[in-house]
């Protein structure tokens, strides 16, 4: 298990006070003008020698990102680094964790990471949702200013930079770096066409990079600990620690940071109490947040938590918001809650998305209640295979995954239903 | 709000809220916020615009607010970008209210994480004190919406009430908070599970548990 000094938010449940001093006492904004001083490029090597992969779900090296910046921006054409902390994903709640508790963590993470990358400023966009988040973010970020750790010579390491923060307003689709940067311009949050990829040319048409809020938090700490202590964690490509969020059917829900590569099974046992009824109890897992296939619980048991551990089994790491499901589960109806999640979400752009999440809902709900067909369970996978891929951005993927992991494990639960409302015969002429 | 949304018609609308414009205190915020943005990109600030407005329009009504049309037409006038802009935003993000809500906007999350533990209980709660999905109950004090997924999933279910969050609820104490605002206090906010301080392990965190008493310091063992 990770050790407690290894572990890079010390106060992820607050029990201490957010604030600059206590953070400072924490460890935050020590020397922070001396880790800067290697230089840009010396920055952008650790955090790729660190291996640290973007957490907002995708999992791209994040030292990567930083480097495809421009290198010489001007200030009519500025770069900018935006923090994406629209955290919507059901089953995520680790960044209103950091922001709530940590926030200083974040900003001088901005701070370095916006150096790095020769940002002009950094606009951290906080869901709408995050009211009191937010309002704890303002302040942090103000009590930065203050003491002079942002603006003008930011923390005396004479670079200039600016942190803004930027409400949302409640709309999961924010959460895509495009949508994100439209709505970061004012207009609707609708995913642009890539390329341009935004970091050629992003927020107000200048160079941009969008990373996750633990992406920019943990940071500070891996420049200050060295990219080998950050990479001793985890397996080959998956490194560094991570906060795991376990909600559903455990005896004790919670949010934690534990190290990439933990099984499963340990992941639970040790910090959740393990499964509601045991472990014959478990039905099945879904191990990264709302848009991954859901895994069996005989397949997911010994699954190393990390990017290709899950990935093995058919589904992915996310950002590590794991949903427990026991066998009182409806699991039909969890996964139709789901379709109904990505219909509410759809931004209405692209017509596979928009009419195919709808769709794919109302059918889901006649599987709930048997009413379908069961030659439908097919057409329903076959309409899940033309939205995918389909659509400018990854909604429409996001959409369609669940259901295919219900049919794909799940299809005789699915067929069952269908029977017991039409009588055996019916399935058997249907078939 | 898709369903049974009740927006006033036009002419009354005009009437009431044909003048509306910020109070002193809230153009001061309103153009703190412009001021995040570059010189010419002040339609970024269009949603913190949209939300001080839902927010005055709240404070003078005693309700969480919504976006009368004419109030659209300020912000965007206020920005100087055309309405129609103004308005797309205002209809596209679920934080914006097109028509009256009550007093208390009771947002109950009914996404799978939340559905798992059991905010069916929390909708049957609502439903037992005179709360109907997309409804203001007669007195306006309630408005109840089910909304998706609000990033509290290691606490679920939860409602977030206005700006406020209630977490780890079930049919009790979610009966006692709406209670609680009937009669005028303030329920306690956050987890409403005894002993549980925020998303640690019920019973106490199985790590890092030197912080839990004082700010401890780690490095000192790196």
């Amino acid at each position: 298990m990770l050790q407690d000094k290894d572990r890079i938010f010390t106060n992820l449940y607050g029990y201490q006070d957010f604030g600059l001093k206590a953070a400072q006492k924490r460890g935050d904004w020590d020397k922070t003008a001396a880790l800067m001083k290697v230089g840009q490029d010396a920055i952008i090597e650790e955090v790729k020698a660190s291996g640290l992969r973007g957490r907002g779900g995708a999992g791209f090296p994040t030292g990567m990102k930083w480097s495809f910046m421009p290198k010489n921006p001007t200030p009519e054409r500025p770069n900018f680094l935006v923090i994406n902390a629209d955290e919507s994903e059901p089953g995520s709640c680790k960044d209103r964790e950091i922001i709530r508790h940590d926030p200083h963590k974040l900003i001088e993470g901005a701070l370095i990471a916006g150096f790095a990358m020769r940002a002009r400023a950094a606009y951290i966009y906080i869901r709408g949702e995050y009211i009191f988040e937010a309002k704890v973010l303002e302040k942090a970020v103000a009590e930065a200013y203050a003491a002079g750790l942002l603006g003008k010579n930011a923390a005396k390491s004479g670079y200039d930079f600016d942190v803004f923060v930027h409400r949302g307003a409640g709309a999961y689709i924010c959460g895509e770096e495009t949508a994100m940067i439209e709505s970061l311009e004012g207009k609707k949050g609708q995913p642009r066409l890539k390329p341009p990829f935004p970091a050629g040319a992003g927020l107000y048409g200048c160079p941009t990079t969008v990373n996750n809020v633990e992406s920019i938090a943990v940071v500070p700490t891996i420049l200050r600990r060295g990219a080998a202590w950050f990479k001793s964690f985890g397996r080959e490509n998956n490194h560094g620690t991570k906060l795991f969020q376990i909600s559903g059917h455990v005896e004790k829900p919670c949010v934690v940071e534990e190290s990439m590569s933990i099984p499963f099974r340990e992941l639970i046992e040790k910090h959740c109490g393990g499964v509601r009824g045991g472990w014959d109890n478990l039905l099945a897992v879904i191990p990264g947040g709302s848009s991954v296939p859901l895994v069996p619980a005989a397949m997911m048991m010994d699954v190393p938590m990390d990017f290709d551990g899950c990935k093995e089994v058919g589904s992915g790491l996310g950002t590590a918001a794991v949903i427990v499901m026991d066998k009182s589960t409806d699991i039909v109806r969890a996964i139709s809650r789901l379709s109904y999640f990505y219909k509410h979400e759809s931004c209405g752009q692209c017509t596979p998305c928009r009419e195919g999440t709808g769709w794919m809902w109302r059918v889901m709900e006649r599987m709930r209640t048997g009413d379908a067909a069961a030659s439908e369970i097919d057409m329903l996978f076959e309409v899940t295979k033309q939205v995918e891929g389909h659509t400018i951005c990854a909604l429409g993927d996001a959409a369609a995954w669940p259901i295919q992991g219900l049919i794909k494990h799940f299809r005789p639960e699915m067929e069952r239903r269908i029977a017991e409302k039409h009588g055996d015969n019916m399935l058997e002429a249907a078939e | 709000m898709a369903d049974a949304a009740h927006i006033p018609d036009e002419a009354e609308t005009r009437a009431k809220w044909g003048n509306f414009a910020f109070s002193p205190e809230y153009k001061k915020k309103a153009d703190i916020y412009i001021g995040r943005y570059p010189a010419g990109r002040q339609q970024s600030a269009v949603m913190a615009l949209l939300d001080l407005a839902q927010r005055q329009v709240g404070e003078e009504t005693k309700t969480q607010g919504w976006l009368p049309v004419p109030v659209i037409e300020y912000v965007a006038q206020y920005l100087g970008m055309p309405y129609m802009r103004a308005y797309e935003v205002a209809t596209f993000y679920t934080m914006y209210n097109l028509a009256p809500v009550g007093r208390y906007h009771v947002q109950v999350c009914g996404t799978t994480p939340c559905m798992l533990r059991g905010s069916d209980d929390i909708m049957a709660a609502c439903k037992n004190r005179g709360l109907f999905k997309g409804a203001t109950t007669p007195d306006g004090l309630f408005t109840l919406t089910e909304v998706e997924c609000m990033g509290n999933c290691s606490s679920a279910p939860m409602v977030q009430i206005n700006d406020d969050n209630y977490e780890d609820l079930d049919y009790d104490s979610m009966t006692a908070i709406l209670g609680d605002l009937a009669d005028g206090k303030q329920p306690k906010i956050g987890t409403q599970l005894p002993g549980r301080h925020t998303v640690e392990p019920y019973g106490g965190p199985t790590t890092l548990k030197a912080m839990v008493d004082k700010n401890h310091d780690y490095r000192g063992e790196w």
